[in-house]
Order: structure tokens, then C-alpha cells, then sequence
């Protein structure tokens, strides 16, 4: 099975496809995850679409050779524009055996994927080693994989001493003679990826690029063409934390107060590299309830602050949302969700918290939250939310999740704008009489008043309070705040479009999605509709409030069906009736506030969905010939 | 709507305006007749009138609890939060608005229970701001619970057969909090010594702790009972770089001259468990000031989108 090449080479077989999804996996530590990134990169600047993501182990540094230390980056390349991570994978370059286990155990590999593994370990000393070694190969064999054994280390070890320092650069070589990549774009790249160490390191990087490439040239016998596009409009290519983080510089906020929680940290890690030279800190509470106060006390004295956690930090920041929302302090919190409940699965996406979210706080706390579906939705949700945090005077709630926050995708350059960014504070003297929430009893609106502005001092509270801020002992003043506080809620509503069907606008099926999921349930429906099912989707960037009109878009479908990665049960399991059905929390939503039978789809499997599983779902639903 | 720079409204007040005490009282104060906090309101208000602080430029954040009805009895800005966390609020205030002054006003079971974690990085944050603990060694609001600086044996309404614990000893445990710059405790009961350590405080660039005893006429009548009825149990730190209060000198006699700056010393004074001492433990004004340390340039909007295009450049395609 060597595929060391002694006879000259025969032409390799071109493979013309619309798309093709990549993986390169180590054991953590050995650089896959730079060379997924360099590969993506480059492969959006030459007009593929791309859509990257991480594989991440959940430890540090798990031990070396085992499945569950599979760590590295997925990337799947298009023609045109890629808007999730797609199905399976048909490439792979695996550095041991037991990481491109990992990947076959979770399905994650297609039935004929052509898998590129270093084979020094069928050559080890270790008889352990070459035992797993074999019993991998056998576990494998039950696939149509085409195995192609590559001698990576000992390749690497013509030009540097240590090959685990290396075996990445090696392998994005073969990527880029496979895939047929533009060679001085990808040693641009390696000068940006690594410049901050010697020119030593580049040159040695490029050495090994080409050795890695000369070699696929020679030993691999086809090579992958995906038609590509060059931008017409200028694009940026990044991941959805540091849209995030940009999005935020661009609403003007300066102040993010965080505390390290996955996946959120990764936020601070940007903007904490960037944001003074915009004006801005971070500042790193000494937990998440305090990170949440530090931005509320930076809101009440000036500009809309804001802060970031995941499930487990939002359960702590409960009282301090609850505060906000009485005292109508504008905040601005974004949840990178995670797996849960309590610590759940930490680096893994899914989209359960969207309850807790909208009702999480004690006693009535309306407020607003948001879900960007793009990781370009991730940047513009940011000056959405500030902005309405300001003049709604309450928390606005940006929900993403994994799959955005580690995906990496081109979108196209933001035309900045300055209107985007807070007013300079107000500090001027307050009007005669104006006092601290001065509702208009239709909307509920007020105009906040700041510490600095003469004539205005006035006590800010979380105990019920009157319009002067005075703590409420009469009867009906605790009714009249509530009523203001919630109508803010439906005035917002008034002033949203209602949403737009993707497409036809009528049909058997409705899929409505949030968040992350909107480009596999797109590409799920495009496929069914194929098929010949009469299936449309709909996907709502409001939660709270929901968007409008709603109701009357559903009654065009026969049936209405959220596809959410949160856990539901399913119609059919044990004890499982209609009654004591527990719904996707979207789900739950719609029906609340449509009175339409809505029905769910769920998974939490810690990956994104699938396209191919949501369209396994429709057909579920819709049984032959897509009649309901 | 109108926008000015910070400083606009101080200079039309004009440097003329004289505020009086009364300019800076707030709501009528709701606490129980002989309560503790009256006094320290008082010397609250005085020391204001005595600096001149301009009222809007001056905020007053609190917890939950008898002590953080305070702001609402100033005639100043007031944030009264959550129980325990007015510290990481105060922070916020004075991150974004550094020329803001800030008070912290604080129960015992809100600064070093439910809050203690605030506390012992509000510490070493540093901050500009005065912090007040008003320890009356009991949870008052909601009605005699023990609170960790309730006397050992002491009755409560959670521990009816004497409180377990041995109290915590609040400033021993600030003086361990690494870049912690003031310390000091006084007592309601000696107004021109509580005045005089609030001045100190106020005085202080960076985060100024101070405990405050104090007797709650409900639960704790009798806390400081043996010092309020002799003297003698009381001993004043007296240093010109402290509190030096000469009124009470006849009455105190018992003084020991503290450098503060010594901190192997407060520490030692802090363990005295047969005594009290009053004044100004610990107190380095060279420490580093968090909101010193994170100060930013600020930027205008036209310079912010000037740099997020450069930024925007390093992401190109």
C-alpha cells in the first residue's frame, strides 16, 4: 500500500467539482489548526467560496495519539458562496491514525473520502503503536476510504530537526498541490502567520511548503478543481468572535467587562490585543457577576458598555440583568452559547439558552435579544444592539454561538459609518422638572439622565420605583412601571418588518430556524425542494420581541417546524405525549405567540447541524411526495 | 439635545456657588431612631460642605441593606444596586468617568459576605473611591441574622444558640489584599474622629477601606458597649499622615503614634484582639491606580472609523 513512486508520474486525474471539504487534524499542539487556517484563507482570496471551522479538543493538552485529543480545522470550499460546514468531509490530512478515528467514529468522513495519514507510526519500535496502528486500519476498512499513507516525518526531517514543528507546513503543501492553490499567495500568507518570529522560520516554512508540495506532485494521482469566482466587492475574512469584537469598535462602546468563559473568551482575546487604540478596555472582572456590573455602572455614568459570557456566566449574571432592566441602564450582553446545562460541553455548539435568555430573570424583566445568523450578521448586530440598548433604555441581548464564533467565513467589507458609533455624552444641565424616567405613557420611552448633568442628581434603584426614581409603597405605582417597561417591548415590535420567507411563500412546510443554523436549513430546503417537496424557511433575527406578522405567514404552510440545535423530545419516544411534549425553546416561542401547532426538529449532537440531517428531518415530516 | 464638554456646567455654576450642609441632603433619612448611620450621614454631609464637592459630579453607590439606603438620603447621584455588588458598579462609574467622585456605602454582611469577593479586588483594582463599611456586626433589614463579623456566641435569629464562627476581623483581612492603599477604621459613636478618618479617606487618591463600628439600637445595642462606656478600650493611631483628632485626646488617652505607611505594624495592630483601635492603619498613595493604568486616549468617531479601516485591511480577502 506505499505510495513511495519509483516510475514517473502519469498525469493526475482531474477531479471538477462544485464544492469539496477539507480536514487536517493532529493531536492539539502540532499546528493543524494554522494550516486550516492558511489553506482557507488563501483558498477565499482565489474566489472559493469557504466556510472554516475549528475542531477543538475540550482539554488543553490532551496526551498524544488518542481520538479524543482530534484537533485541527474542517474547510469546506465552493464554487460560490459556502454558508455552513456542510455535510462530510472528502479529503483528509491526519497526522496519526487515532485522530482520523476520531473523525470516522462521529461520521464526520464521506463513504469515499480520500484520507492522507502519516504512516511512521506503522514503523514504530513501539509494537503498542503499530498494533493500534493495524486495528485502526481494520476499523477503517469497513468504508470505500481511499487510504493514502504519506511519510510525513521522515520528509520533514530532511530540513528540520524536530518534524512536530513542521508536519503542518508539509501538509498544506500537499493541500496546495491537490487543490491546485496559488503558491505565492499561500507564502504571503505563511510571512503574515508567522510574523512574529525570524525570517529563518519563514524560509523554513516555505521549504517545507514545497516539499510537501513536490511530493503530492509526484505520489498523488489526482488533483481537485473547484471553479473559483474572484470578488467583485472588496471581502474580509474572519471568525464571528472578532466580528463581534469589531462590530462593537464600530458602535462606538468602550468598555467590555468580561470574565474567561469558552467560547466567549475569545472576544476579549481580540479586542483586548486592539481595543485601546480605539479608545476602549477590557476590563477582566473577577467573576462574571461583577463583569456585569462593572458595565453597568460604566453605562449609568456614560456610554452603552458591554459584556460576554457563555450559558454558564449568564445563569450568574441573572441579578445584575434583572438591575438593568428595572433601572432601564442600557447593556449590551453577548452569549456565545455552549452545550449545556452547568458546564455541558464547553467547546461545543448548541443553541439551548435561548429561554433562559428572554426569561431567565426573576420577576418581569422585559428586554430585548437579538441573534446575528451570519458571521457578517455577528459585526452590524453589534451597532444594532447599542443603539437600541440606548434608546429603548434596556438590555439588548446578542445571542451567538460555536458554530459562529469559531467559523471562519469571507463576507464583504462593511462600508463604516460614523453615524454608528454613541453621541458624546449629554452633560448638559437637565430641563426643569425633568425627572429620571420621564415615561411617555404611550411607548414607555424616557430620556436617561447621567451623573455630571447639574440639577438632575436623583437615586438609581432596583427597588420598584415611581417616574422621580422614589421607591414605590403605593398600590399602583409598581403597575404603571411594569406596563413601561414591557411596552418598550411591543414598540420596538411596531417598528420591525416582518420577516421574509425564503422561498415560495406558500407550501407543505414552514422551517423556521434562528442563529447559526440559517445557511445549513437553507441549503437543507434547497435540496428537498429538489426533491419535489414544497418547503420554505424562515429565519427570525428577533426573539424578543419576536418579529412581526408572523401568524399570517404560517397559515400559508400546512405545517410549521423549527429546526434548532436545543434538545426536544420526539413524538413516538417512551411516556412522550402531545401534552408533556418538551419543545425546542423557539418552538415554544411561536407558539405562544401564534397559537399555530408549531412543531420541532432538535439536536444537540456538540457539532453544527448538518444540512443532510435537516433534510432527513423534512422528509420525516413529510412522507412521500410531500404531502403533511 | 444639546452637547458639551464635562467641565461646562461646573464652570456656569461658577467657583462662587458656596454649598451649604443642607444643599446636600437628600431624602429624609427612614432609619430607625439611634441608628448609627444618622451619624455617619451627618459627617457624610460635612465633610461634602467642607470640600465643596459639586453635587452632580459626585456619586454615591451602595449594596443592599440598613447602611445602602444612603444615596437616597444625599443630594447628590446615587446607585443603589444589589446586595453585595456595589463595588463592581462604583468600578464601572469610575472606569468610564474618572472625574467623577465616588462613595461606596456598604453593610457588613454586604461588604464581607455576599459581596466579598468585590471587596477584596476592589482592593487591589485600586480605584479612586472612598468605601464605607458600616459595620454594626448583624444583618438589620431583614431582621437579626448573623453576619461574619457578629461576635462569636453572639444570638441571632439564624444562630439563636450563639454564633458558631469567630468574626472576621475586616481590616486584618484588607491589609492582606495585595496594592491595597488605605485602610482605617473609626467608630459612629466619636463623630470627629469618623469626620476626620472620612476626610483621610476622601483625601486619598485610590481606594480608600473604611470600617465603620457601629451599633444597631435594635439587634446589636451592646456590640461596642465595654469601649462606648470606657475609653480606655479604645486606642487612637495618631500620625501627622493619619488622623490626628486633638478634641479627643482627653478622652482618649490611650494612643499609639502609627506610621501609616508601616505595614508590618497595621497588621500586627489590626491582630489586637483586646482592644480597638481607631484611626488610619495603612495608607501608600504610590500604589497604582487601576483607572490610571487602563486610561485610554479617547477617540472621535472620525478617527475610530480612520483605524477600523486599517483593521479592516488586515482581514482582507
Amino acid at each position: 500500500m506505499s505510495a513511495s513512486a519509483t516510475a514517473a508520474p502519469a498525469p493526475p486525474k482531474v477531479l471538477r467539482v462544485p464544492e469539496h471539504t477539507v480536514e487536517i487534524v493532529s493531536d492539539s499542539g502540532e499546528g493543524a489548526q494554522k494550516c486550516g487556517q492558511i489553506f482557507g484563507a488563501v483558498s477565499a482570496k482565489m474566489g472559493n467560496g469557504v466556510w472554516t471551522v475549528e475542531l477543538i479538543p475540550a482539554e488543553i493538552q490532551p496526551p498524544p495519539r488518542v481520538p479524543e485529543g482530534a484537533s485541527g480545522n474542517r474547510i469546506r470550499l465552493g464554487e460560490h458562496t459556502v454558508t455552513n460546514w456542510g455535510d462530510r468531509t472528502d479529503l483528509v490530512v491526519a497526522f496519526n491514525e487515532q485522530v482520523l478515528l476520531a473523525r470516522h467514529r462521529v461520521d464526520a468522513l464521506a463513504d469515499n473520502a480520500v484520507l492522507l495519514v502519516e504512516d511512521c507510526w506503522a514503523r514504530s519500535e513501539d509494537t503498542d503503536i503499530v498494533a493500534q496502528w493495524n486495528a485502526a486500519l481494520k476499523e477503517l476498512s469497513g468504508k470505500h476510504y481511499r487510504i493514502i499513507p504519506v511519510a510525513m516525518e521522515d520528509e520533514c526531517l530532511t530540513i528540520v530537526d524536530n518534524p512536530k514543528k513542521g508536519k503542518n507546513m508539509y501538509a498544506l503543501g500537499l493541500l496546495a498541490r491537490i487543490y491546485g492553490r496559488d503558491m505565492e499567495l499561500i507564502k504571503a500568507q505563511i510571512a503574515h502567520a508567522f510574523r512574529k518570529k525570524s525570517e529563518e522560520v519563514y524560509k523554513q516554512n516555505v521549504a517545507l511548503l514545497e516539499l510537501g508540495f513536490h511530493w503530492a506532485e509526484d505520489n498523488i494521482d489526482f488533483r481537485v478543481e473547484i471553479p473559483t469566482h474572484p470578488a467583485e466587492t472588496p471581502l474580509v475574512v474572519m471568525n464571528g468572535n472578532e466580528a463581534i469584537g469589531m462590530g462593537a469598535i464600530a458602535s462606538g462602546m468602550e468598555l467590555c467587562a468580561m470574565y474567561p468563559i469558552t467560547p466567549a473568551t475569545s472576544v476579549s482575546h481580540y479586542l483586548s490585543e486592539v481595543f485601546e487604540k480605539f479608545g476602549g478596555i477590557v476590563h477582566q472582572a473577577e467573576d462574571e457577576i461583577a463583569a456585569a456590573g462593572v458595565a453597568i455602572g460604566a453605562s449609568y455614568s456614560g456610554k452603552v458598555a458591554f459584556t460576554i459570557t457563555s450559558g454558564p456566566g449568564l445563569a450568574l449574571k441573572t441579578e445584575m440583568l434583572g438591575l438593568a432592566v428595572m433601572t432601564e441602564t442600557p447593556l449590551v450582553l453577548v452569549d456565545v452559547q455552549r452545550g449545556g446545562p452547568s458546564t455541558g460541553l464547553p467547546t461545543k455548539v448548541e443553541q439551548s439558552d435561548l429561554l433562559a435568555a428572554i426569561y431567565g430573570q426573576t420577576g418581569d424583566a422585559p428586554h430585548i435579544v437579538m441573534a446575528p445568523a451570519t458571521i457578517e450578521e455577528c459585526f452590524h448586530v453589534m451597532i444594532t444592539a447599542r443603539r437600541l440598548a440606548e434608546t429603548f433604555r434596556t438590555l439588548v441581548m446578542v445571542l451567538t454561538d460555536a458554530n459562529l464564533a469559531t467559523g471562519v467565513s469571507p463576507y464583504p467589507k462593511p462600508t463604516l459609518d460614523e453615524q454608528w458609533q454613541a453621541a458624546p455624552l449629554d452633560l448638559a444641565p437637565v430641563r426643569d422638572g425633568q425627572k429620571p424616567y420621564d415615561w411617555n405613557t404611550e411607548t414607555g420611552l424616557s430620556e436617561r439622565i447621567i451623573p455630571g448633568r447639574s440639577g438632575g442628581m436623583f437615586t438609581l434603584t432596583g427597588l420598584s420605583h415611581d417616574d422621580r426614581s422614589k421607591v414605590a409603597y403605593a398600590a399602583d405605582i409598581h403597575q404603571h412601571s411594569s406596563a413601561m417597561r414591557s411596552r418598550k417591548i411591543a414598540v420596538l415590535q411596531s417598528l420591525l418588518k416582518p420577516p421574509t420567507v425564503y422561498g415560495d411563500d406558500k407550501g407543505d412546510l414552514l422551517v423556521v430556524g434562528w442563529g447559526s443554523t440559517k445557511g445549513a436549513i437553507e441549503e437543507a430546503v434547497d435540496r428537498a425542494r429538489n426533491e419535489g417537496f414544497k418547503v420554505s424557511a424562515l429565519h427570525l433575527r428577533f426573539l424578543s420581541p419576536l418579529e412581526p406578522g408572523l401568524k399570517p405567514i404560517f397559515k400559508k404552510f400546512k405545517k410549521v417546524m423549527t429546526v434548532e440545535i436545543n434538545y426536544s423530545d420526539e413524538i413516538g419516544d417512551p411516556y412522550v405525549t402531545e401534552e408533556n411534549r418538551r419543545r425546542g425553546q423557539l418552538s415554544i416561542l411561536l407558539r405562544n405567540a401564534t397559537l399555530v401547532d408549531v412543531d420541532c426538529w432538535g439536536r444537540v449532537p456538540g457539532e453544527p447541524l448538518r444540512p443532510m440531517s435537516i433534510l432527513e428531518a423534512i422528509r420525516g415530516r413529510l412522507p412521500r411526495g410531500g404531502a403533511a | 439635545m444639546s452637547y458639551t464638554c464635562g467641565l461646562l456646567p461646573v464652570l456656569e455654576q461658577g467657583d462662587d456657588h458656596h454649598y451649604e450642609m443642607s444643599e446636600y441632603e437628600g431624602a429624609r433619612a427612614r432609619w430607625c431612631p439611634g441608628c448609627g448611620d444618622h451619624s455617619v450621614l451627618t459627617a457624610v454631609q460635612r465633610l461634602l460642605a467642607a470640600e465643596q464637592l459639586i453635587p452632580e459630579q459626585t456619586v454615591f453607590v451602595s449594596g443592599i441593606g440598613c447602611s445602602s439606603r444612603f444615596p437616597h438620603y444625599m443630594k447628590t447621584y446615587g446607585f443603589h444596586g444589589l446586595h453585595g455588588r456595589a463595588l463592581p458598579v462604583a468600578t464601572g462609574i469610575k472606569l468610564h468617568r474618572p472625574e467623577l467622585t465616588v462613595f461606596v456605602a456598604m453593610g457588613d454582611g454586604d461588604c464581607t459576605s455576599i459581596g466579598a469577593a468585590h471587596w477584596i479586588h476592589a482592593m487591589r483594582y485600586n480605584v479612586d473611591m472612598t468605601a464605607m463599611m458600616l459595620d454594626n456586626g448583624i444583618y438589620g433589614l431583614t431582621k437579626n441574622q448573623t453576619s461574619p463579623t457578629t461576635p462569636q456566641g453572639f444570638k441571632s435569629n439564624t444562630q439563636p444558640y450563639g454564633s458558631f464562627l469567630p468574626a472576621l476581623n475586616p481590616i486584618a483581612a484588607s491589609l492582606g489584599v495585595t496594592n491595597a492603599s488605605f485602610v482605617a477604621q473609626t467608630a459612629e459613636w466619636a463623630p470627629s474622629h469618623l469626620y476626620a478618618t472620612l476626610r483621610a479617606a476622601y483625601k486619598h487618591k485610590g481606594f480608600s477601606f473604611v470600617r465603620i463600628l457601629q451599633r444597631c439600637p435594635v439587634y446589636t445595642p451592646s456590640l461596642f458597649q465595654r469601649a462606648v462606656q470606657d475609653p480606655a478600650n479604645i486606642t487612637l493611631l495618631v500620625h501627622d499622615d493619619g488622623v490626628v483628632t486633638p478634641d479627643l485626646e482627653k478622652i482618649y488617652q490611650s494612643q499609639t503614634h502609627h506610621d501609616p505607611r508601616d505595614l508590618a505594624a497595621a497588621r500586627a495592630l489590626a491582630e489586637q484582639s483586646d482592644r480597638i483601635n481607631l484611626g488610619v492603619f495603612f495608607k501608600d498613595p504610590s500604589k497604582p491606580r487601576y483607572e490610571e493604568t487602563r486610561r485610554v486616549a479617547p477617540r472621535t468617531p472620525v478617527e475610530r472609523v480612520a483605524l477600523l479601516e486599517k483593521e479592516f485591511a488586515r482581514y482582507a480577502v
